[in-house]
């Protein structure tokens, strides 16, 4: 009987237990027998019971007493007997264990063995699991293989010498000619091998980089050879000849042009050629194209091309095959900032794909119309964005409610449609909306005074329907408190008016206060504008009195404060009522959080950083973002999100009550022809230099460059900015967020202003980035710019 | 095409191969596989096959009762990957015959020395179809050779 049965056989067994417990009974038995017959001499059937401890070791159960078998085994002059030991080796072990390290003089031997079957055992082994020293030891090895050898084992040589490179650095100067020499072979996994260890060395040595941009010629021949190649029944795929080493191909040469005008001019041809010539209409196709695509863009590639590679992406867009269309919305998400134009030609095809039904490709989509919100297309882009966000998976509800409501602060047409979207939003998905929501929304309305009647009417109906959504109903019970002498009037000109009397709306407000629904930041709307429609009504003010004193002695505390207060109101302050119970005055969108100047002091108290009340109405950013940003010239600031790789546009506020203005430090801008750079920030060897631009009487560019003389990269650069409230700013993506050490590169951004109202400009630069592990983060003000002249 | 890890799995989330490029504690495969092994089966029929996990980008192919399932780094092919299960799915068919489950778990050392054909060190050795299935067969004979008791 031959052996191996055995092992099936075990293996058939097994797979007939009908219990937990019985498999454990018969694996138990199973290693039992094994461990026996490991502590015997050889008999012939050592390889085969490690065969079977494999098996065990994959259904999960312990099997390290395996892994000295594996050494003895290895050693075995027996091919059979060779090939299962090391197997086991790459499963039962990995470099932390110490047998491993017994290992290294078998491999040693065989790597030079007369079997190449051997020696590709040990290289596989060497590849998969060889520790950093094993990796020294035979990296010579390794390096005279790649050089005399078949190309068998050139191949897998190749692939080794990347692991051993991964593994050990330093080593990648030792297989640099070596890997030079191995691209002239003919050989398909040769010169895959060659090509995956090349772009190693060159991802890892900037001056290994250098070097081999010279081999950018040779590879464009190689690539050329392969895409015009006739059919070659070895090596194609669905009609391409060989889609693996194409796409390493493309990938090297994406390195090599990369930042490098002279090897990106050396590859557009052949790019314009595999993008026209590769037929996509399957995966291999497809592979092929989006790799050329993802080159295209990285490189310095002329704008033809660049437009050609999004047309690509747009074609995958109508794809059928869902995989092709997720990766087309993942590649344009990355570019939409630099192309924005051109991703924009797709737009209806991307909004389209919100509709699909898998919800990776649903988010991506998201992402993209996000990005893809313009002035122009603002409107009929809400419309699919709110359609979406009815029918949306509950994890992409606050994700799409924040974009829309920011979409809408930027792109806003008028305040009317500003103010119907965000009242949309809130009754379709009021749950998932960000806490600042509510007071954002109440310094909307107030700043749109024509619209307040038209506001408390929508936001009554919205009441009356429905008041489980706490966002919507407290800023429904603020403006009803604000507004209630509008609604009670009756008449209104945007919209149908309500005939409602006192005490419907009392009663409207009074169900607020007493459902287990509301939320007590939400009864404490509701009580707030219970008593500021004391001074609004005429008939009912006892009603009023009698809803005050009683919620005096209600558990709540904050409620039951409101209430003595507003007690006190009635009984000793009464002449001040009306005076303090007025109405509000427009809210100024910048200051930082200080209770609102008509309060009268001490009366209404002051929020804490959780609970929100209708004083506390300024957008104060989510409290990981730095808030101190818009305290700039006291108070005229402006809040700022800080993504760098999205271009934000600081919100342009409705009403902008002038700020601080000193000097007009730009009246006159000229522009310089160079213009200087200043130096604004000098830390931990990172410095941020300062250039402006001057291209319009009241717009600016100021470009940020930040440099790096640390011996370590510095990683994670972001850099947000904040200036006067009438300015406008806006930032474009940077171009990376890793500054290599020694100065070696730089990261620059540039920064859009306009400053119509010539306000004195200063900027408040924030910078964060990741410095030998640690992350640092500083702020610096400038108040003085290089070029202009005053 | 540099993997991470290799894990095909049954329908009712029972390993059949594992194959691990970078050094990773039995604890933390363990982990790896029940993650892999719940995301993937969790998928609705129509989804797309990639997926995000941690900073790894999953890649993901039903044939017949088996998934196969593999890590990539963030910047990898997508496309290409699938195309790399593919191409192991058709030598896997080409050496069985037809290939099921069941020649993979009775005959999964073999499975894995076609694989260490294919792959090395996590990225594509050899891509040519031919080549790698007469490597294997040479192997084999090599195998049978070395296994009949006269040439100990």
């Amino acid at each position: 009987m031959s052996p191996s049965v055995r092992l099936q056989e075990m293996i058939r067994v097994i797979r007939g237990a009908r219990t937990q417990g019985e498999e454990r009974g018969v694996i138990q038995r199973e290693c039992a027998a094994i461990r026996a017959q490991f502590r015997q001499a050889d008999n012939g059937t050592r390889s085969h019971n490690l065969a079977k401890l494999l098996y065990v070791h994959m259904l999960g159960y312990p099997a390290h007493f395996g892994q000295m078998e594996c050494v003895r085994l290895i050693a075995s002059p027996r091919y059979n007997e060779k090939r299962v030991g090391y197997l086991g080796a790459m499963m039962l072990l990995d470099e932390k264990q110490d047998a491993s390290l017994l290992i290294t003089n078998s491999i040693k031997n065989d790597l030079s063995h007369s079997s190449q079957y051997v020696q590709s055992l040990a290289l596989c082994t060497l590849a998969c699991m060889g520790s950093a020293e094993m990796c020294r030891d035979l990296a010579p090895e390794i390096d005279r293989l790649l050089r005399a050898s078949n190309s068998y084992i050139k191949k897998k040589a190749a692939l080794c010498a990347v692991h051993m490179v991964r593994k050990v650095p330093e080593l990648g100067e030792l297989f640099t000619p070596a890997a030079r020499s191995l691209l002239s072979e003919k050989n398909h996994g040769v010169l895959h091998g060659a090509v995956v260890l090349i772009t190693e060395l060159c991802e890892r040595n900037p001056d290994t980089l250098e070097q081999f941009r010279k081999v950018v010629p040779e590879l464009v021949l190689m690539m050329k050879g392969l895409v015009m190649s006739g059919y070659s029944p070895e090596h194609n795929v669905a009609g391409i000849s060989d889609p693996f080493l194409q796409v390493r191909i493309l990938r090297l040469l994406r390195i090599l042009g990369r930042n490098n005008d002279t090897a990106s001019d050396a590859m557009n041809d052949l790019l314009a050629q595999v993008a026209t010539n590769t037929d996509s209409s399957k995966t291999a196709g497809s592979a092929v194209l989006y790799e050329t695509v993802l080159t295209v863009m990285d490189i310095k590639s002329e704008s033809g091309l660049r437009v050609l590679a999004v047309n690509i992406l747009g074609r995958f867009l109508l794809n059928n095959d869902r995989n092709i269309r997720y990766i087309s919305m993942t590649s344009l998400q990355k570019i939409v900032q630099t192309d924005h134009n051109a991703v924009q030609r797709h737009r209806g095809t991307i909004v389209d794909c919100l509709k699909d039904q898998d919800a990776s490709v649903k988010r991506r989509a998201l992402e993209l119309s996000l990005a893809l919100v313009s002035a122009v297309n603002i409107r009929s882009l809400m419309k699919e964005l709110l359609l979406f966000l009815s029918s949306c998976p509950p994890e992409l509800r606050a994700h799409t409610t924040s974009g829309i409501f920011n979409a809408a602060e930027r792109y806003a047409p008028s305040q009317r449609w500003h103010i119907d979207t965000i009242l949309h939003v809130l009754t379709t998905a009021g749950g998932d909306v960000r806490d600042e929501t509510v007071p954002n929304l109440i310094q909307l309305i107030t700043t749109a005074t024509e619209l307040h009647c038209y506001t408390v009417h929508k936001l009554y109906r919205a009441l009356i329907t429905d008041i489980s959504v706490q966002s919507l109903v407290q800023v429904a019970c603020w403006c009803i408190g604000e507004y209630g002498d509008l609604l009670l009037r009756g008449e209104c000109e945007e919209t149908e008016p309500v005939q409602v009397t006192e005490d419907d709306v009392l009663d409207a407000l009074e169900t607020v206060l007493q459902s287990h629904m509301s939320s007590p930041a939400t009864r404490g709307f509701a009580l707030t504008a219970t008593m500021k429609l004391s001074t609004r009504i005429t008939h009912n003010v006892d009603r009023i009195r009698s809803i005050v004193s009683i919620y005096g002695s209600c558990i709540d505390v904050e409620l039951q404060q409101r209430a003595v207060e507003y007690n006190a109101l009635f009984k000793k302050y009464d002449h001040m009522r009306a005076a303090v119970l007025e109405r509000m005055p427009v809210i100024d969108k910048s200051s930082p959080g200080h209770t609102n100047g008509e309060s009268a002091g001490g009366t209404i108290k002051e929020l804490e950083p959780t609970k929100l009340t209708q004083e506390i109405v300024f957008p104060q950013e989510p409290s990981n973002q730095v808030c101190d940003l818009l305290d700039l010239l006291g108070g005229s600031g402006e809040p700022f999100q800080p993504s760098p790789s999205l271009s934000s546009t600081a919100p342009g506020p409705a009403s902008s009550t002038a700020g601080g203005d000193l000097l007009d430090l730009l009246g006159g801008l000229d522009v310089t022809p160079a213009p200087p750079s200043v130096t604004v920030y000098e830390k931990n060897g990172v410095t941020l230099k300062l250039q402006t631009d001057t291209q319009t009487d009241t717009g600016m560019t100021v470009t940020l460059t930040a440099t790096n003389s640390t011996d370590g990269d510095i990683t994670g650069l972001t850099l947000q900015a904040a200036v006067p409230k009438s300015v406008q700013l806006q930032m474009k993506a940077p171009s990376g967020d890793v500054i290599p050490a020694h100065g070696l590169g730089q990261v620059t951004q540039t920064v859009l202003l306009n400053n119509p109202n010539k306000v004195s400009l200063k900027i408040r630069v924030r910078v964060c980035y990741t410095s030998q592990s640690s992350v640092c983060q500083d702020t610096v003000q400038i108040d003085s710019f290089p070029s202009t002249a005053w | 095409m540099t993997m991470h890890f290799l894990l095909l799995f049954s329908r009712q989330g029972k390993l059949r191969l594992q194959k691990w490029f970078t050094p990773i504690p039995e604890r933390e495969k363990k982990k790896i596989v029940r993650d892999m092994t719940t995301m993937v089966l969790g998928r609705k029929p129509r989804s797309c096959n990639f997926l995000h996990w941690k900073d790894l980008k999953i890649v993901y192919k039903k044939y017949a009762s088996l998934y196969f399932c593999c890590g990539l780094d963030a910047e990898e092919n997508e496309l290409l990957a699938l195309e790399v299960l593919h191409r192991y799915v058709e030598l896997l068919d080409k050496y069985f015959g037809n290939v099921c489950e069941l020649d993979i778990i009775f005959n999964f050392e073999k499975a894995y020395f076609i694989l260490d054909e294919f792959l090395l060190g996590g990225e594509v050795q050899e891509t040519s179809k031919q080549v790698v299935s007469r490597s294997i067969e040479a192997s084999d004979m090599l195998q049978e050779v070395s296994e009949r008791p006269c040439s100990r």
